[in-house]
């Protein structure tokens, strides 16, 4: 067999396989971070908690409502969408206009609470959600066993961010959306309800993050702190990626995926910290990121 | 030295205490301090519901020890040494506080423990699994009550080479707990005959196990051994179950299983794991009775730390009543010439390292069919006796023991 640096290339391709896919989990709460940034300013440290929120819900509902996944999976991100578009309503819109510094620290206040109330009532250890039963089991690639429903994540995620990207560069809707963050003062002049677009545009980033969360249910642990440990490392992706940027999100979301991947075959004790590695690295050589506009 | 110059003055206190017999407690109030992880990781382990165990033997001792009313104070140590050593320092020298009870993760009773020791207080570890707080980190000023990580590869590790898992693949926490956990699952699986062909150290936590699993199953390893905990143990099961790990012929074995990780996995995606505890709520009448009291005010079963808590709490204050002193090394004195006879074990005690020595269970997770309830997860399948289970003196690292 083929060796690369004493690993076996099968192993390597299905380490690169995985990488993909938890860099689509990347991806996808990059996207939302990024929307939320690019469009509205808004450094939203609560996104870790409404990915969770996301994941939640999904066992929540299932266990009170008996919900199943395939409506979980729209029902949970418009509830959380709603939620954020209250908070956008009742807290954010008061600090517009303010340095960024007001929203990150409204948002991360808002992120303990979330996570402070939600582990008093169902504490750490984590809620049951069992996989729904057509993605039991997986198929056989030849180097790799690769179940279902990881191979669903990765379609379902490449479908939304490029979707997402679409609407934002390549419709109309998009369009307003922006030219409202170029000048929203003119855009309202031409008849455009600017500070519902700005609550959409919230409950929209924020809904991606708990369209994460119903993806991950399945597979990970759902507990009130599952979102605080992602969330750090996606800011990371967003920085490498270039503040703001959409495309720039979701190709570093996947990368940053297979570089963590990578890293956990060959010297596994540094697969949290390499992100920040190549964060470090890019903010010295390209402080604006690798997609990101020079300022 | 010092703990020479420890024992040495803590004999000759003792011997003036004897002469004095009277109640000698500082402030006339027995304070403790409960000091766990109470929002984070291991919350579900100890935390809050830890709390209400300490309150519960305090209530049961009736609120006063040899004239002098108990006070309990609680903090979160959020998991770290630096959160731990600051909160501990302030109780011992603002607030008068005699013993520091909870202690979860190891960092955190590693570093608690030296100042302790530096400032002749008591401490009682009922969460942390490292072996090594007995060992090369003993002092004459804690114990080591509930478990640790030397009966968990005894109880478990050597069950499972027993089986036919000659091959191990270890996964590890990159941490004091999971290295220490490492060495004793590689001393007991060597010694029985097994060979342990690969270690692999994640960091913690690590919510996405698929990449290790996958390199565990490339090994061909016979077993594969998860030595972490909580929610980094939870996630390699599920992810494991995923890829099919145990379809594929090798057999998973998790060295540190709580009560609370196996009722969040469920009987479903947890059967059939053979794991090594201290402690189980449905072994007997006594377990049962203090479980349901603990259940009231809980709403959850208790798992063996909080049964520890309470346990250790009340042979504290037994100690205390019989000294008539708060006095670190006099009560620890007096704590090791007890025996140990209650709700959590019978015939335990407390060697001179602070191990206290009790049997041990190894217990499977009953299948989905077995399980009559939410909260009936076990089956005791061995009594490991206590000699057999712990690190024998002779083994033993600690200068309390070896006299250097």
């Amino acid at each position: 067999m083929s060796m690369i640096l004493g690993v076996p290339l099968a192993v390597l391709s299905g380490q690169l396989l995985l990488g993909v896919i938890n860099g689509a989990f990347y991806a996808l709460l990059s996207l939302g971070l990024a929307v939320i940034f690019g469009l509205l300013k808004i450094i939203n440290f609560a996104h870790g908690a409404m990915y969770m929120l996301g994941a939640m819900a999904t066992v929540i509902l299932f266990d009170t409502l008996g919900v199943n996944y395939w409506v979980a999976l729209f029902v949970a991100p418009v509830l959380v969408g709603c939620l954020g578009m209250a908070i956008e309503y009742f807290l954010l819109r008061r600090i517009g206009g303010q340095d960024h510094i007001y929203s990150l620290l409204l948002t991360f206040g808002v992120a303990l609470m979330i996570q402070g109330i939600l582990t008093n009532i169902y504490g750490v250890s984590g809620l049951r959600y069992s996989m729904p039963d057509v993605f039991k089991g997986g198929m056989n690639l030849g180097f790799m066993f690769l179940p279902y429903y990881r191979a669903w994540v990765i379609v379902m995620a490449l479908l939304v961010c490029f979707g997402t990207w679409f609407m934002i560069e390549k419709t109309k809707l998009g369009a307003y959306l922006r030219a409202g963050t170029e000048d929203s003062q003119l855009l309202q002049g031409f008849g455009i309800n600017v500070p519902l677009l700005v609550s959409l545009t919230y409950g929209f980033g924020v809904m991606l993050a708990a369209f994460a969360g119903v993806l991950a249910a399945p597979i990970y642990s759902v507990t009130p702190g599952m979102g605080s440990h992602i969330l750090i490392v996606v800011f990371a992706v967003v920085v490498i990626g270039g503040m703001g940027s959409i495309a720039g999100a979701i190709i570093t979301g996947i990368l940053m995926g297979v570089v963590e991947g990578l890293t956990k075959t060959f010297y596994p004790q540094a697969s949290s910290a390499v992100i920040f590695l190549v964060m470090v690295v890019v903010l010295l050589i390209r402080p604006s990121g690798l997609f990101g506009k020079e300022a | 030295m010092t703990i020479m110059k420890k024992l040495l003055t803590s004999a000759i206190a003792s011997t003036l205490m004897v002469a004095g017999a009277q109640a000698d407690i500082s402030g006339d109030t027995v304070k403790i301090g409960y000091l766990a992880d109470m929002s984070g990781t291991y919350r579900d382990l100890a935390g809050p519901n830890g709390l209400i165990a300490l309150e519960m033997a305090v209530a049961d001792f009736g609120g006063t020890v040899a004239g002098s009313k108990i006070e309990i104070v609680s903090s979160d140590d959020r998991n770290s040494p630096d959160v731990a050593s600051a909160t501990v320092r302030r109780w011992v020298e603002n607030e008068d506080v005699d013993l520091v009870a909870g202690l979860v993760a190891s960092s955190v009773s590693i570093a608690v423990s030296d100042i302790l020791e530096e400032k002749d207080k008591l401490g009682i570890v009922s969460g942390s699994a490292a072996s090594s707080i007995t060992n090369e980190h003993c002092t004459p000023n804690h114990i080591h009550y509930v478990y640790d990580t030397y009966p968990l590869a005894n109880g478990t590790a050597s069950a499972v080479v027993k089986e036919g898992g000659k091959t191990w693949f270890i996964l590890t926490a990159d941490y004091a707990f999971g290295h220490a956990l490492e060495g004793d699952v590689t001393r007991v699986v060597e010694a029985n005959g097994g060979e342990v062909i690969q270690t692999l150290r994640h960091p913690f936590p690590t919510p996405d196990f698929s990449s290790f699993i996958l390199q565990a199953q490339g090994s061909g390893a016979d077993v594969v051994a998860l030595a972490n905990a909580g929610a980094d143990t939870t996630n390699a099961i599920n992810t494991a179950g995923e890829f099919g790990l145990t379809q594929s012929g090798q057999t998973l074995a998790a060295l540190l299983l709580f009560l609370a990780d196996v009722h969040a996995l469920g009987v479903e995606a947890a059967q059939g794991i053979q794991l090594t505890t201290g402690w189980y709520w449905d072994m007997n009448d006594e377990t049962r009775a203090w479980s349901d009291r603990f259940m009231e005010k809980t709403g959850v079963r208790p798992t063996m730390i909080h049964a520890g808590v309470y346990s250790s709490t009340i042979q504290y204050l037994n100690a205390i009543k019989a000294t008539g002193s708060d006095d670190a090394q006099t009560v620890r004195k007096q704590m090791m010439a007890t025996p140990i006879n209650d709700m959590f074990t019978s015939n335990g005690r407390i060697r001179e390292d602070g191990r206290m020595v009790h049997d041990m269970y190894l217990a499977e997770v009953k299948t989905p069919e077995e399980s009559k309830g939410e909260w009936d997860l076990y089956k005791i399948l061995r009594t490991i006796p206590a000699d057999e289970a712990y690190r024998p003196l002779s083994e033993s690292k600690c200068p309390l023991v070896t006299g250097k």
